[in-house]
């Protein structure tokens, strides 16, 4: 793969999405996410941030326009090769989806268990990585068990784990206190300087003040952008 | 992740070590549940019928075999008594004459005693056979695969001892025959039932396990896993199960099997066993009964980890068909 950074990470050019015969709720979309960049995504509630990511992670088809993302059309892709181009992205979920049965630290070291890593290998930084999202105590401790906030920072760490060359967090500071929120953005922060685009989907306004950060605005299925 | 390494001082050693010790890594697939308990029974059961069906059914199957060749191995002279004739010459005319004709093995007069013995249940036991118009009979073995011509053998018979009678057992054999084939049909149809009810029981009992695993399916597939990887886990995990279920059924089976057999053999000749041996054979099932308990074991487990693998596949499928059809949000809340 080559890595022009001319070319932007992901590209969206007149996307329009509608939930079955539903009206559309996303509408004319034309933006990019250059390579490295750090932006919030943001909207009142139901403005179509969760739908949008979901575009970005593949897991959506639009209804009409066209997605660039790794420099290729992505309706052009069969769906074998969605695998590798999701290992590329890490994904928080609004909702977290930690599979229960598994510890923090099992959750966590999921994407690289699939990727047929030996544990050996990535023992160290899993470890790592979750002491440094505060959950150090709580590596052998089933999701059930695990606060609200927790859990949050066991979906980003599992996120986080395998270095993505894109991040999409949905709501990611929803649960935590505001110090935890400053902390989680500085993971953010710190992660992209290290060369990951960051797409953080949020409506808390004090978090995104506390970054001179492009925001992407959704509002009535149209996209604003504040550089 | 070195870089993320967090700016403060770094733990002393030994609480280090504490943290760092982690369990040893669970499957994938959670290994017990009660879907998957339920699951383990129900192939359990239906191993268990089926392994105890086929060996009923096989036995059922020999025995009305055996009912052909041990009849028709056999026919018998009746020698009705007359007045002036020599019971005891005539039986051995007939049995000497009988065995002139080729394909006859051997020849055996039923004597006083051995006759007295048969009637004893009609007439009592202290039986004086001359006081009686008793008719004794020959018993002669015959080569099965190469008979003697009956009709010649009865002409010959009735020209030198007109009271001989000739039973070749004819009616007998073939209401036998077609009584053991219509047996043994019944046998085969119970056993396809049998069988066509445990294929579908396996397969929706293991969709059924499956359904509840949907949230794990999904979340491998958008970590990165292939389809092929998520398939493998969960067929490993029903392999398990299913091993484990079919075993337990087919060894019940094999003991049932077993235990019925030394029973059989411990109470021989009593009238339960008789009647039971009648009915249904020799309990013992052989080295081929217990093969194909194996086999049905080897079908079970191959049947759960297909379908286990099939769902899965289908799951991945539908969970990227939500891709290519946004208005389906029945199976998937983003
Ligand atoms: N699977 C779906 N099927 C039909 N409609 C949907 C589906 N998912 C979302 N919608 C609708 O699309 C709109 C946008 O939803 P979305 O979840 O993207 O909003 P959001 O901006 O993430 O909201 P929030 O801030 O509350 O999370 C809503 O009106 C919602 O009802
Ligand atoms: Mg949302």
């Amino acid at each position: 793969m080559t890595r022009d950074w001319a070319v932007p990470l992901i590209h969206f050019e007149n996307v329009g999405l509608r939930y079955g015969m539903g009206p559309e709720i996303l509408r004319d979309l034309t933006f990019d996410i250059p390579r490295r960049s750090f932006q919030f995504l943001t909207g009142p509630s139901g403005a179509g941030k969760t739908t949008l990511l979901r575009l970005l992670f593949l897991s959506l088809k639009p209804t009409r326009g066209l997605i660039r993302m790794f420099d290729r059309n992505i309706s052009s892709i069969p769906r074998e090769e969605f695998p590798m181009l999701r290992r590329r992205i890490g994904i928080v979920f609004q909702d977290f989806r930690l599979l229960d049965h598994l510890t923090t630290y099992e959750n966590v070291a999921l994407p690289l268990r699939v990727r047929g890593k030996d544990e050996t290998t990535y023992r160290s930084d899993v470890l790592e990585l979750l002491k440094w999202v505060g959950l150090g105590e709580r590596i052998n401790v089933l999701p059930p068990v695990l606060s609200g906030g927790e859990k949050q920072r066991a979906a980003i760490a599992r996120a986080l784990i395998d270095r993505p060359e894109i991040l999409l967090a949905d709501e990611p500071t929803g649960n935590v206190d505001p110090p935890m929120a400053r902390r989680l953005l500085n993971l953010f922060l710190e992660l992209n300087r290290l060369g990951t685009a960051v797409v953080i989907a949020t409506h808390d306004l004090s978090l995104m003040d506390q970054v001179e950060a492009r925001r992407m605005i959704l509002s009535q299925g149209r996209l604003d952008i504040y550089e | 992740m070195n870089e993320l390494r967090p700016r403060e001082q770094a733990p002393p050693p030994q609480q280090r070590r504490a943290e760092m010790r982690v369990r040893p890594t669970g499957p994938i697939v959670p290994s017990a549940n009660v879907s998957g308990h339920a699951l383990m029974c129900v192939i359990a059961i239906m191993s268990f019928l089926a392994c105890l069906t086929l060996g009923g059914v096989s036995m059922v199957r020999a025995t009305a075999q055996s009912w052909q060749s041990q009849i028709s191995r056999e026919i018998t002279i009746q020698i009705k008594p007359d007045d002036g004739l020599d019971m005891e010459k005539a039986l051995a005319d007939a049995r000497d004459l009988a065995l002139t004709f080729a394909g006859t093995k051997s020849g055996t007069i039923v004597d006083r005693a051995a006759t007295a013995r048969l009637l004893e249940p009609w007439l009592g036991g202290g039986l004086d056979l001359d006081e009686l118009p008793v008719p004794r009979l020959v018993v002669i073995t015959i080569d099965e695969n190469n008979p003697p011509d009956f009709a010649a053998m009865r002409k010959a018979l009735t020209e030198t001892i007109p009271q001989a009678f000739l039973d070749d057992h004819r009616t007998w054999v073939d209401r036998l025959v077609a009584m053991a084939n219509t047996t043994a049909m019944i046998g085969t149809g119970v056993l396809m039932l049998v069988f066509s009810a445990m294929v579908l029981t396996v397969v929706f009992a293991t969709r059924g396990a499956l359904s509840g695993n949907r949230h794990i399916v999904e979340v491998l597939h958008f970590v990165g896993a292939e389809a092929g990887f998520v398939a493998s886990e969960f067929q490993k995990h029903f392999l398990r199960i299913s091993l484990k279920g079919a075993s337990a059924g087919g060894l019940l089976a094999a003991l049932s099997f077993a235990i019925a057999s030394v029973w059989q053999s411990q109470t021989l000749a009593t009238p339960e066993t008789d009647q039971a041996t009648a009915l249904f054979g020799t309990f013992s099932i052989g080295y081929t009964g217990y093969l194909g308990i194996f086999a049905i074991i080897l079908v079970i487990a191959l049947l759960t980890t297909l379908t286990a693998r099939l769902t899965v596949m289908r799951t991945i499928y539908e969970i990227d068909l939500i891709r290519s059809d946004p208005g389906r949000t029945d199976v998937f809340q983003g």
